[in-house]
């Protein structure tokens, strides 16, 4: 069947993005969250996460690139980053962004603006990850989003 | 309410008011506790307020410090616990805990994404209650209600005391002084616990249960003269008026007598049908007893002498359990044997058990059969644990029952230790008369175990201290008095909350004997297998509740008999009580249920045996859990299942609300009953 199949298309997608390790589980408590009054709570989660995340991320490059950097702002900026990517389970790009920072505290500023970059990257693909797998979800409908992403089958 | 949180948090219709401690609400603690988080990101604030709620807390949020502050300000009581997030754009995380600490005084629970250790000391100089790492589990967020009620617990006894006086023992003080002061002590204990709460509920209700129900406490010398008019008329002839008449004792009622005379007799019943010669019942008893219980025997004495200073005991019951117990090797001895007869009983019915295998070592095992037919859901050992209590509450309900109204929390402490023991030996002394025994031995492996350490604990054992009175329904008034006794007169620590572990760790403790004192716990505890009792003082024993509940469910089997059949009584109440026990997934949920067990069970007391009985009956066959004061069994039916038994204990809770002065209980809602 079409939904079943599709169904079993997006427990492998979220099964990957736990095996590539972009996605840990944290994920799995927000899933846990979810409920028949929320049913998508995962997803308004995430959508919000990205909005934040974009901005920050546009104003921390522009920081980073300019030749007078506002380390404590921009050290300010990551940290916050960091935390809203913790929770909602983006295991790459929190890493990214805690070798970014350190590069940063200690100075390596070319170290820093790559890192960065490669967190960019991981932030892109999370985003380029997680926007279809959101969008067959809703096509699967809410009870299928309520069964499928807990998580049951994948630990 | 718990619809749609996987979790069983039961909530009852107060479960939405403002958590407030001592509240009434607080029942269901910690549902409805109150928090502010304040992060000034917006993802996570999202998730801490989805988690919060699916704790089922009452969340605001707030992603400015400034708001939080101003919020705060407007709405001084308005809030439980205040999370915040260190890095905040407006405010430093620390300098809002700061004033939150000067002004408010609230226990506030730092977070970040920081985990350098820098970071945290300072979280911990600022004076933050706690450090959470983002990402924050709702694991972590279950938790924060304990920060609330240690602060509360600490502001209190700065509040009270001068000093020097720990929190415990003011409490026991209070209790105690509330319990001598009136006969209903019930809520006494408690009113002293919630006083120190700030509550006033607690007062009112203790004022309305002291007035409302003047209980007959029966003490050692009371019984003793009971016990020598039974004699004297011949136990098949004795009728309460003239049982009255022989004692002669100014203020005692018919009713007074007719109640004790049937817990009296079921009690007796029981020892014979514990296979002891009926004649020998004292001999045969006691010297299993011995036996047995060499530990309890010191503890008794160590019970005993601790009660008496602490003054729980009344002076004479003390001196009479003493007495007994000194006198009558088997008395002290004895002591363990109830324990272990106890158990048997309770075990009959499950092999489970863990008594069952304690048993063994007491030559109860005839006790056992007591229990037999109750099939109880609960672990064995949580039955166990009742049925010792159960069945030395039985008889020593009366006893107890007397006691433990009278000492708040010592007394029903020390009360449950004689009873259950005492109950077993006691039983087969055709003298009952000594109660000293009867406390002791029961009483004080429990006493010592949990209970003395949580005599001071608050809360939850309160209510089941109240319990101890409750005796009424033969067995199972005794056996939940028992465990409520403990934890009521545990002052509410060993019991649900606090006791857990000892208590989880003693049901399985078959063999009674040795562990008694584990056992006891255990009995003490099987209200922590809820886990109830993690609400502090809050909660009272709301496991315990539950554990009576399954007590009464099991009658429900035996119906019938209750009233005269203690054996009924206590396999109905073990049973039942297992199931509660059970619950113990969260002592929470489970305090609720068997507080309302208990409370009807306790409110009843002796002095309701009669009455009681033939509600258990009317319960048994109802399978209901009704706490009212008549039944003091709650019965349910066996296959209670947790949550049901917590639906149940929920509903009696609300019927017995208007009773609850006289079981003082609180009627916590079931609120983490787990399943």
């Amino acid at each position: 069947m079409e939904s079943s199949h599709l169904r079993q298309q997006i427990a492998a997608m979220r099964q990957s993005f736990f095996d590539e390790e972009i996605l840990d589980g944290q994920f799995c408590q927000l899933e846990r969250l979810e409920n028949r009054g929320n049913p998508n709570f995962v997803e308004e989660v995430l959508t919000m996460y990205f909005r934040d995340s974009t901005t920050l991320l546009q104003t921390v490059e522009q920081e980073i690139e300019t030749d007078t950097i506002d380390l404590a702002k921009v050290d300010m900026m990551l940290h916050k980053f960091k935390g809203s990517s913790a929770s909602i389970g983006a295991n790459k790009v929190r890493n990214n962004i805690t070798k970014t920072r350190q590069l940063l505290e200690e100075g390596n500023l070319e170290g820093a603006k790559l890192a960065f970059r490669e967190l960019r990257m991981e932030h892109d693909n999370l985003r380029a990850k997680l926007e279809p797998y959101f969008q067959q979800l809703r096509q699967v409908g809410p009870v299928e989003t309520a069964t499928r992403p807990k998580g049951s089958d994948h630990a | 309410m718990n619809s749609s949180s996987g979790k069983t948090y039961m909530s009852t219709s107060n479960s939405s008011a403002g958590w407030k401690a001592g509240d009434a609400a607080a029942d269901q603690f910690p549902v409805g506790l109150r928090v502010l988080v304040v992060d000034d990101d917006p993802t996570c604030l999202m998730i801490l307020e989805k988690m919060l709620r699916t704790c089922l807390y009452e969340v605001t949020k707030c992603n400015r410090a400034e708001t939080a502050l101003s919020m705060l300000r407007e709405n001084k009581s308005g809030f439980d616990v205040v999370i915040s997030d260190v890095h905040m754009p407006d405010m430093d995380g620390f300098k809002l805990l700061e004033h939150i600490g000067l002004e408010m005084d609230l226990p506030v629970i730092m977070m970040s994404a920081d985990d350098g250790k820098h970071v945290v000391m300072k979280g911990v100089t600022h004076g933050a209650c706690d450090y959470l790492i983002k990402p924050v589990r709702i694991e972590a967020l279950k938790n924060i209600w304990q920060h609330v009620v240690r602060k509360r617990k600490n502001e209190w006894k700065d509040f009270e005391q001068s000093g020097s006086v720990e929190e415990g023992d003011r409490q026991l003080k209070q209790s105690e002084e509330a319990d001598y002061s009136s006969s209903a002590n019930e809520g006494n204990w408690k009113s002293s616990k919630r006083r120190k709460d700030d509550e006033d509920e607690t007062d009112d209700r203790d004022d309305t249960s002291s007035l409302k129900k003047p209980r007959v406490v029966w003490s050692v010398e009371l019984h003793q003269q009971f016990v020598a008019a039974v004699n004297q008329l011949g136990i098949d002839k004795a009728v309460p008026k003239k049982i009255l008449e022989l004692m002669n004792v100014p203020g005692l009622t018919r009713e007074n007598v007719a109640s004790h005379l049937q817990k009296y007799r079921l009690y007796l019943r029981r020892l014979s049908g514990v296979s002891q010669h009926p004649s020998n019942l004292n001999n045969s008893f006691m010297s299993p007893q011995e036996a047995t219980f060499g530990p309890l025997s010191s503890l008794n004495g160590l019970d005993l002498q601790t009660l008496a200073a602490t003054g729980q005991l009344p002076a004479q019951s003390l001196v009479t359990l003493q007495a007994a117990g000194l006198g009558r090797p088997t008395g002290k001895s004895g002591i363990p044997m109830p324990l272990v007869d106890q158990r048997n009983i309770f075990s009959f019915e499950n092999p489970k058990l863990r008594f069952g295998d304690g048993q063994q070592h007491v030559n109860n095992n005839k006790q056992m059969n007591l229990l037999h037919g109750i099939p109880t859901t609960m672990e064995p050992k949580q039955l166990a644990g009742l049925h010792h209590g159960a069945q030395s509450m039985g008889n020593m309900n009366m006893q107890v029952a007397s006691h433990g109204s009278q000492s708040s929390q010592n007394n029903p402490l020390l009360m449950q230790m004689a009873q259950p023991q005492v109950r077993g030996q006691m039983l087969n002394d055709t003298s009952l008369g000594h109660p000293p025994r009867l406390l002791s031995p029961m009483g004080q492996p429990i006493l010592s175990n949990g209970i003395a350490a949580n005599v001071s604990t608050r809360n939850g054992i309160q209510e089941n201290i109240r319990a101890p009175s409750y005796n009424p329904v033969s067995q199972t008034s005794s056996m939940l008095n028992f465990p409520m006794n403990h934890a009521a007169e545990l002052p509410g620590n060993s019991f649900p909350l606090g006791s857990t572990p000892g208590i989880s760790s003693l049901t399985p403790k078959v063999a009674f004997q040795e562990d008694v004192n584990s056992d006891i716990k255990g009995s003490v505890g099987f209200l922590p297998s809820y886990d109830i009792f993690n609400d502090l003082n809050q909660h009272k024993p709301q496991n315990w509740e539950l554990q009576n509940v399954g007590m009464t469910l099991d009658a429900s089997q035996h119906s019938n008999s209750l009233q005269g059949n203690l054996n009924h009584a206590q396999s109905v109440l073990v049973q039942q009580g297992f199931p509660s026990g059970q619950v113990n997934g969260q002592n929470r949920s489970a305090t609720v249920v068997s507080k309302a067990m208990f409370s009807s069970g306790d409110s009843t007391g002796h002095v309701n045996v009669q009455n009681g009985n033939q509600h258990l009956n009317s319960l048994l066959v109802d399978s209901t859990v009704r706490i009212k004061s008549e039944t003091p069994t709650i019965l349910y039916p066996d296959d209670f299942g947790q949550e049901d038994l917590m639906s149940a204990l929920l509903k009696q809770q609300d019927a017995i609300a208007p009773a609850e002065h006289e079981f003082d209980f609180d009627g916590y809602s079931l609120d983490n009953i787990p399943v």
